[in-house]
């Protein structure tokens, strides 16, 4: 995984809540199971991108001409709720996106995000819509994350502070990989198997 | 005598105390998972384990089934994408050494159905699944969650998960539901309380005297639906009636074993004081037959409700709702019980039991369907219980199609999709836009009002139709 520690790049609004990972990748885009990563671009928001014959939807926020490299997305609550489908994190990253900001996230997708370097921040619904709305004002305007320093800085220079778990940021920080940090513990999942097989003898199968 | 080190501990927390393997930084912790549930959609898992080279290191703890693709028609009817998808987890677990339940093998059908059923799901242990609802698997006192192809992969090569750990809210439910009202309403009921993001960060543990009355299958449906509130975990404390339906499966303690594992899911309780980050208490009693109108978990109402007027709903702004309204093809404040169905769905991990299905017949016994429908049981178990009973008798007599078991409607993936514009009354999940195919317009709600829907061809109260 890359590390990850600032983005000072243009910023797409999506102002509706419960954006769910239906949306975010429907299944039909699902069925090839053998997709290499990195191929995932097309399918981010298919229904809402393309309409039925392919062709793109001139009015859909991703495909006007400011957001088109957007690698910032600022959305409302419960952005990636729904489905566990973790390409909904790769569809996001291939298109370019780095950085989500949102009032809310969906537990799963917030992990699925975390396993694939792309930072989610979660700010007030107030903050949000504030930043949305100068998005829209200004179409490809800029908006700066600071990871180190847990900042949002909005086209209008205004700071906003946001909190992240230190485990989340320094495995952000460093492009640490949670399962070499698992197999670390070796030992202790030996420790702890021995254990359980003497107690609970049932489990194991 | 409590000491001071006898803090009252939830449920929960006594699961997830005793699976920690280490403390890392951060407050997250090191977990074990005893359990682990494959569908097709953990080929990018296998990839990714054959990457970096690694094996699966307790490939006992893993069950395979094909759901997702499997066809609901005869085996010849599979897709090419299903064939491809199902021979693919067949090679994966062939080279793994993990058991795997083929569609046509007496023990397939969905996932989180067959994980219960064959005893794999177990009170006191940890399991995940590449699939949101594998909370379902909570209703047997276990902390089981859904997770992306990344952390079944990590799960499968190190058997642990750093987790960081949830709130846990208790949802208490008491007094006895009114006929024909059942888990799906009740659950329905709590999501239009506490919203479609008012347990994200929890684990939800269901308890009270209502759940206690529940069968295993109604316990399900319950904490399969915990995470369209948000959550990614629903549990239920094991008791007798728990104990009763694991008694004898396949994975299950044998006989050698049983009274040593009783003795310790007896003690599978939250205990008196415990305390908890949030607690809810509702009376079943008035809860009526629910319904979803919209494209979101936020969007359930009565049935003798209407569709919102604008600026009525919780989180949406206008160019929200009249989104929603244009996709669902409604009208601000038209009745429910007016809108008319096209096509009807029984079956998902949600209600897919014997216990939906026996529910469904009563609606449909003697009557006929005026919409085309499919009726998938769970799993081949399920199937062969409902033929003994002789309810495929009476889905078919009324004109519904008896499937073979698999996720089908709920997800379209194995192409069992409704055409644009149908409203298809379902049992299954999630009515999100283009969930159920594009453009298709899905009515959530429980097997008996699905039933009663299809006799009506449209929206009706389920209670009104069997008092005639």
């Amino acid at each position: 995984m890359d590390p990850f520690t600032r983005v000072e790049a243009v910023a797409a609004p999506m102002d509706a809540a419960n954006i769910d990972t239906d949306q975010i990748i429907p299944i039909h885009q699902l069925r090839d199971l053998q997709r290499p990563h990195g191929d995932y671009a097309r399918s981010l928001f298919h229904n809402h991108r393309f309409g039925p014959d392919g062709s793109e939807d001139p009015t859909f926020v991703l495909n006007l001409p400011a957001y088109r490299q957007a690698r910032i997305l600022v959305a409302g609550d419960n952005f990636g709720c729904g489905s566990s489908r973790e390409m909904a994190v790769w569809a996001l990253r291939d298109f370019g996106f780095r950085v989500l900001i949102a009032s809310g996230f969906g537990d799963i997708f917030l992990r699925n995000c975390a396993m694939n370097g792309v930072l989610t921040v979660t700010l007030p619904a107030a903050t949000c819509g504030a930043l949305r709305r100068q998005l829209h004002e200004a179409p490809g305007v800029v908006v700066s994350v600071d990871l180190p320093n847990q900042t949002v800085k909005g086209p209008d220079g205004v700071l906003h502070a946001f909190e992240i778990d230190a485990f989340r940021k320094a495995c952000l920080l460093r492009g640490m990989d949670e399962l070499d940090l698992a197999l670390e513990q070796a030992v202790a999942i030996v420790a702890w198997e021995a254990d359980r097989d003497r107690v609970s003898p049932w489990v194991a199968l | 005598m409590p000491t001071v080190l006898s803090i009252p501990r939830t449920l929960f927390d006594k699961i997830w105390d005793a699976h920690v393997v280490a403390d890392g930084p951060a407050g997250y912790q090191l977990i074990y998972v005893d359990r682990i549930l494959l569908y097709e959609g953990a080929a990018p898992s296998f990839a990714m384990l054959a990457k970096r080279g690694l094996k699966i290191r307790k490939p006992t703890h893993v069950l395979a089934v094909a759901d997702h693709f499997a066809a609901s028609g005869p085996l010849a009817s599979l897709s090419s994408a299903g064939r491809e998808a199902i021979d693919q987890l067949e090679r994966a677990c062939r080279e793994h050494g993990v058991a795997y339940l083929p569609p046509d093998h007496p023990d397939q059908g969905i996932v989180h159905v067959i994980g219960p059923e064959t005893g794999f799901t177990l009170p006191g242990t940890v399991m995940i699944c590449g699939d949101s609802h594998t909370s379902t698997n909570g209703a047997f006192g276990c902390i089981a969650f859904g997770v992306g192809a990344t952390e079944i992969a990590n799960g499968l090569a190190a058997q642990c998960l750093w987790q960081s750990k949830p709130r846990v809210m208790r949802i208490n439910l008491d007094g006895k539901s009114a006929p024909w009202v059942g888990a799906k309403d009740i659950v329905l009921e709590i999501i239009r309380r506490i919203g479609a993001s008012g347990a994200t960060g929890y684990a939800i543990e269901f308890a009270g005297e209502t759940v206690r009355a529940m069968s295993m299958e109604s316990r399900m449906t319950l904490c399969n639906m915990a995470i369209e509130a948000g959550a990614r975990f629903g549990l239920i404390a094991p008791d007798e009636t728990t104990f009763a339906w694991l008694r004898g499966r396949r994975f299950s303690p044998g006989p050698g074993s049983w009274r040593a594992a009783m003795s310790a899911w007896r003690t599978l309780a939250s205990d008196v004081g415990a305390r908890f980050d949030t607690e809810l208490a509702i009376s079943v009693e008035n809860i009526v037959p629910m319904v979803s109108w919209g494209t979101s978990l936020d969007d359930v109402a009565s049935i003798t409700a209407g569709v919102p007027n604008a600026g009525a709903s919780r989180t949406t702004g206008d160019a929200v709702f009249q989104r929603k309204l244009h996709y669902m093809g409604l009208a601000p404040g038209t009745r429910l019980e007016t809108l008319p169905i096209d096509r009807v769905f029984i079956g998902s991990c949600t209600n897919s039991r014997l216990e939906d299905l026996r529910i469904a017949a009563a609606v449909l016994r003697g009557q006929r369907a005026v919409v085309p429908g499919l009726v998938v049981p769970g799993s081949q178990a399920v199937r062969r219980a409902a033929e003994a009973e002789g309810l495929h008798r009476v889905f078919i007599d009324a004109g519904l199609v008896w499937a073979q078991p698999g996720c089908s409607m709920c997800c379209a993936l194995n192409g069992d999709a409704a055409q644009p514009g149908e409203r298809v009354a379902s049992t299954s999940n999630r009515n999100f836009e283009g969930r159920q195919g594009p453009g298709v317009r899905t009515y959530l709600m429980s097997p008996a009002m699905a039933a009663a829907a299809a006799v009506a061809g449209r929206i009706t109260d389920v209670r009104k139709l069997k008092a005639r």
